[in-house]
């Protein structure tokens, strides 16, 4: 008896929808097991980082405001996957588009108000795409690879961000610990009406129908699928990859720099050491999960918010380190990966075959 | 600045330099064979805690070597048999594999916190190593050496035998590797497990020899220098050494910033140590764009570097 | 007792519950009061966390199965406190201790979300209501270590191996400095910042460079005993902080400033349990048995060791401040008259060093 595995003519649909779930139910089951082998409570410990967050309501506005970057990152990073241009340097792109919303909010003083929140989050995202240039102009124009430009760029990112607050941007009145001034209370963004959340994350609902949109209806939307999944097409098209690079990147990096302004401007209102904490990667798990579909990555990223938040659970009721929650996200997308060939191929189990071995067998 | 100084200078930056050299040879190694691992991060830290682990039960340094070795190469197995088996994207699986890597030897490494370890005994006799210039020379872990001998042996295999020769043509051009008969995946794989047991000894000199003890995440990114490391020696072994110490430069310029050390060089006073920190990256750019324009006659990246192997069968 | 029946007891046990709901607050005899701490580092770092987590042993040692103690390791100086904290005061803890400055903003934000309980803030100066700061005066500890420094440095230049410019850094590079200046009037001090509390290979890269400049002594402001496993190596003297580290340097720590927050936690569980807490801004050190110095390695002269225990003792007895006039800074300028003590409000906020001192920034 063995496995033959064919070709589909086309990914299967249905098999799209359910290895997402299905990885995430695996991983579950896997977690349970290895914590139970390491002498830990595996149950519980499951249960405090995938339901807990979800079933306990005053845990919804953790995950709400955990999910939002994931959300509109994993966003950018979609486009650009789709279209085969792989950035990785969402991180670095998040990093600076916070320290441009940051330098609006120094800039400003005390001065707050709607104008000054809608120019720290334009700030944002320019600066996100500024940071993505970089990388993109590199491969138009020299070939250079964007995963490891972007990569790179991430690296001097975080020292752009250790110059500036420990040093020109340093509060004055901080006792020279390391952080912007924080902002006042007109200066950070508004909660969103009914909720103790803040208004990025509204944004970061209302974001992936907007780009369901142009991507199932827009010629660009067009334009990023064909380019992705069929490059030679795509040129007779007169579609140029070039300029398919530069927007993913600008729209990656855009992003990425959004999310950043939002956190800043609504969960934290200051910028320390502690800023960058790793959204920027996780986003490219949520891009994949969500199968580089906008309303796949709000679920992604939902799903990524949870374990975080439960992880942080977790450390409370079973004691386990921070880190495990990283385990689990590891693990999704180890078996999301996995789960590809079933999208793929299609798996047919083909019994012994008695006879003289046909040829090319 | 008197020869003192500069002796003491030159041994802690070949303390700084071993662990992204040794890391950055294995994937080199991986790189030639044409796979892109992004795990580097996670195999050390797996690396780390496994060496840690075995010398605290053990006793002996030497078997945690081997052990980093194992557990740094079995974790690059596993993502070898996503990538080369399974044909997952390369890139999001190393991602995966860092991620989960810090996550596993943070669990694992919940028990060793706060352990002390026996330490190396000297490689060379004792006496050779008691004046400055002695200790330059003689005055290292065995891991050092180690690291030392390995650039030569990889240098080596993959300029002189006839393994390193298909090593690279399945790097360069998979499908002609293929059809002359060579298994490019079992190639592959054994290049991945390479740089797997590299990480893995790259990590644990972290937990043996720099800071004998546990800490979290005690690799702190030098996992993603080792990435650039290779880049910037264009995939050679030989420059790849340099590199290491080039890169352990910049490391200690920064530390020296830090500490105010830097008074004879004019002027340093005014650079800020982040500048130095960002060097290793930003030079890396700089070599990325020089080969890339280069590029039009040739250049050593692998040609086939992050692609999936897709036999027309 | 003479005539114990069981009138009598019942009387007496009527009387004990009649006065129950007297004990203030929300503390019912039998209903466990929690008590939640947010550590920065692992426990087991055998520095500052450690100690953090004595005292928390001390407090369920003290109070048995009146109290429940949780904690969470490794929260990061970031907006990730947030939900860490908040989920304490969810569980049900009425008390919270954050240990380390830069949980600063984070308590005072979820502070203000639970106005029933009560939050702590180690090294921090703001405060509310229900929120409170406590301190320890290290820099009395730092002031043994300097007087032995000064004697046992050959070189007269030593190392101290620091996090931030913060004030409680601040004062102990300059009680440190003070003190050695003392026994060697010619001693410098070289100092670094690694930007982190806990971070092993920097700390080690650090001390290393400090080694490479001329220190021939090191001490360490930063949570691990990595510093002291360097000059282990190199045949070296150090003092550890926040714990007895010579279990990792047998033969370089020549002494530590060991952090004793047990009877401080218990006071402030106490006054819990007795309805009698109040927001205030504690700052104990030698006297009150915060600050304690562990056994002194026999590397140690008896005539350095007598001169260490008079510093002790002077602080002990209130006869001895090291921020005794006349005191210079780095440019040379008088800051404290000849005989004049600074007091603990500007100790708080000091930002200048002492001449002497060496640094980047």
């Amino acid at each position: 008896m063995r496995i033959k595995l064919e070709k589909r003519p086309e990914p299967s649909r249905l098999m799209l929808v359910i290895t997402p779930i299905a990885s995430v139910l695996l991983t579950m089951l896997v977690g349970v097991v290895v914590f139970d082998a390491l002498g830990i409570d595996g149950q519980r410990a499951v249960v405090d980082i995938f339901l807990t967050p979800l079933l306990a309501s005053y845990k919804w506005q953790d995950v709400a405001v955990k999910a939002a970057p994931l959300i509109i990152i994993g966003l950018g990073l979609s486009i650009g996957n789709r279209a085969n241009v792989w950035n990785i340097g969402a991180e670095g792109q998040y990093i600076i588009g916070a320290l441009c919303a940051a330098g609006i909010g120094i800039a400003a003083g005390t001065s707050g108000g709607p104008f000054i929140m809608v120019l720290m989050v334009l700030a944002g995202i320019a600066g996100g795409s500024a940071w993505a240039s970089v990388p993109a102009v590199l491969k138009t124009r020299l070939g250079v690879n964007e995963i490891l430009s972007s990569l790179m760029f991430t690296y001097v990112a975080l020292q752009v961000l250790s110059y500036l607050v420990g040093g020109p941007w340093k509060d004055p009145n901080g006792r020279n610990f390391p952080a912007t001034a924080p902002l006042t209370a007109d200066q950070a963004l508004p909660l969103l009406p009914f909720t103790s959340v803040h208004l990025g994350v509204g944004v970061a609902l209302v974001l992936p129908f907007l780009f369901w949109l142009l991507m199932s209806k827009s010629v660009f939307g067009y334009q990023i699928r064909v380019v992705g999944s069929a490059p030679n097409a795509a040129r007779h098209g007169g579609f140029d990859s070039n300029q398919t690079v530069w927007l993913a990147m600008l729209i990656g990096g855009g992003m990425a720099g959004l999310a950043g302004a939002l956190e800043f401007a609504g969960a934290l209102k200051t910028i320390n050491l502690g800023f960058p904490s790793g959204y920027g990667f996780t986003a490219i798990i949520v891009s994949f999960l969500g199968r580089l579909h906008p309303i796949g990555v709000l679920i992604a990223g939902i799903v990524l918010a949870v374990t975080y938040v439960g992880g942080q659970v977790a450390q409370t009721t079973v004691h386990i380190p921070n880190a495990t929650a990283g385990i689990f996200q590891a693990m999704m997308l180890f078996f999301i990966l996995a789960s590809d060939i079933f999208v793929r191929y299609r798996v047919r189990f083909i019994p012994a075959a008695k006879s003289a071995p046909a040829a090319g067998e | 600045m008197d020869s003192a100084f500069i002796i003491s200078a030159i041994i802690t930056i070949v303390g700084i330099s071993t662990p992204i050299l040794l890391a950055g040879l294995g994937e080199l190694v991986a790189e030639k064979a044409g796979v892109l691992n992004l795990g580097v991060e996670g195999m050390m830290l797996i690396g780390a805690i496994a060496g840690f682990a075995v010398t605290v039960y053990t006793g002996n340094p030497w078997l945690g070597v081997v052990g980093a070795g194992v557990a740094g190469a079995l974790s690059a197995l596993l993502f070898g048999f996503f990538v080369l088996t399974l044909n997952s994207n390369q890139v999001a699986t190393g991602l995966a594999l860092t991620i989960f890597g810090t996550g596993l030897s943070s669990l694992i490494g919940l028990s060793f916190v706060g352990r002390i370890v026996p330490q190396f005994g000297s490689v060379f006799p004792r006496e050779l190593a008691t004046d400055p210039i002695g200790r330059l020379f003689f005055g290292y872990s065995p891991i050092v050496y180690f690291a030392l001998i390995m650039v030569v042996l990889v240098a080596w295999f993959l300029k002189s035998t006839r393994s390193g020769l298909i090593l690279r043509a399945v790097g360069e051009n998979d499908l002609s590797a293929h059809s002359i008969g060579y298994s490019v995946i079992a190639v592959r794989y054994a290049a991945v497990a390479f740089g797997g047991a590299m990480a893995g000894i790259g990590g644990v000199y972290f937990s043996l020899v720099i800071t004998p003890m546990w800490a979290e995440r005690m690799t702190a990114g030098r996992g993603w220098i080792a990435l650039a490391l290779v880049v910037f020696a264009s995939w050679r072994a030989p420059r790849l050494l340099v590199g290491a110490y080039f890169f352990g430069v910049l490391m200690w310029l920064e530390l020296n910033a830090k500490a105010g050390g830097l008074s004879f060089l004019p002027g340093a006073a005014l650079i800020p140590s982040q500048f130095w920190a960002a060097m290793p990256y930003l030079m890396t750019v700089v070599v990325l764009a020089l080969i890339s324009m280069r590029d039009r006659i040739g250049s050593n990246a692998p040609a086939c570097l992050g692609k999936p192997f897709l036999p027309a069968t | 007792m003479a005539n114990f029946n069981r009138r009598s007891f019942i009387a007496t046990a009527g009387a004990a519950a009649a006065a129950l709901p007297l004990v203030g607050g929300k503390a019912f005899a039998q209903e466990k009061v929690k008590v939640g701490f947010a550590f920065l580092g692992p426990i087991g770092d055998y520095g500052w966390t450690w100690a953090h987590n004595k005292g928390r042993e001390a407090v369920n040692a003290a109070f048995g199965d009146k109290v429940e103690t949780v904690y969470v390791e490794n929260v990061a100086e970031d907006a990730s406190a947030i939900p860490v904290l908040r989920d304490l005061a969810q569980q049900g803890c009425k008390i919270i201790f954050g240990t380390t400055y830069g949980y600063m903003d984070q308590m005072v934000q979820v502070a203000a979300e639970f106005p029933d309980v009560k939050f702590e803030h180690c090294t921090g100066f703001k405060r509310s209501d229900n929120l409170a700061t406590y301190n320890s005066r290290f820099h009395e500890g730092r002031a043994v270590l300097g007087t032995i420094a000064g004697k046992m440095s050959k070189s007269g230049v030593m190392g101290y191996l620091g996090s931030y410019k913060v004030p409680e850094v601040v004062l102990g590079v300059n009680s440190f400095l003070l003190a050695a200046q003392k026994q060697n009037p010619a001693a410098t001090l070289k100092l670094v910042f690694i930007d982190s509390w806990f971070d092993p290979p920097k700390e080690a890269a650090a001390t290393e460079t400090l080694l490479n400049l001329g220190c021939d002594l090191v001490t360490t402001h930063t949570d691990s005993p990595a510093a002291l496993q360097i000059l282990e190596q190199k045949g070296l003297f150090g003092f550890g902080q926040g714990a007895d580290m010579s279990s990792f340097a047998p033969n370089a720590h020549l002494t530590a400033i060991e952090d004793i927050w047990g009877p401080y936690y218990i006071e402030r569980v106490q006054a819990i349990l007795d309805g009698t807490w109040a927001s205030a801004d504690t700052w104990d050190g030698m006297k009150e048995g915060t600050v304690v110095i562990s056994p002194y390695n026999k590397a140690i002269p008896a005539d350095v060791v007598a001169l260490a225990d008079g510093v002790q003792a002077g602080y002990k007895d209130g006869t001895y401040d090291i921020f005794t006039g006349p005191i210079y800074d780095q440019d040379g300028n008088l800051k404290v008259e000849e005989g004049k003590v600074m007091t603990l409000g500007e100790l708080a906020v000091i930002d200048w060093f002492v001449k002497g001192v060496e640094s980047a920034a």
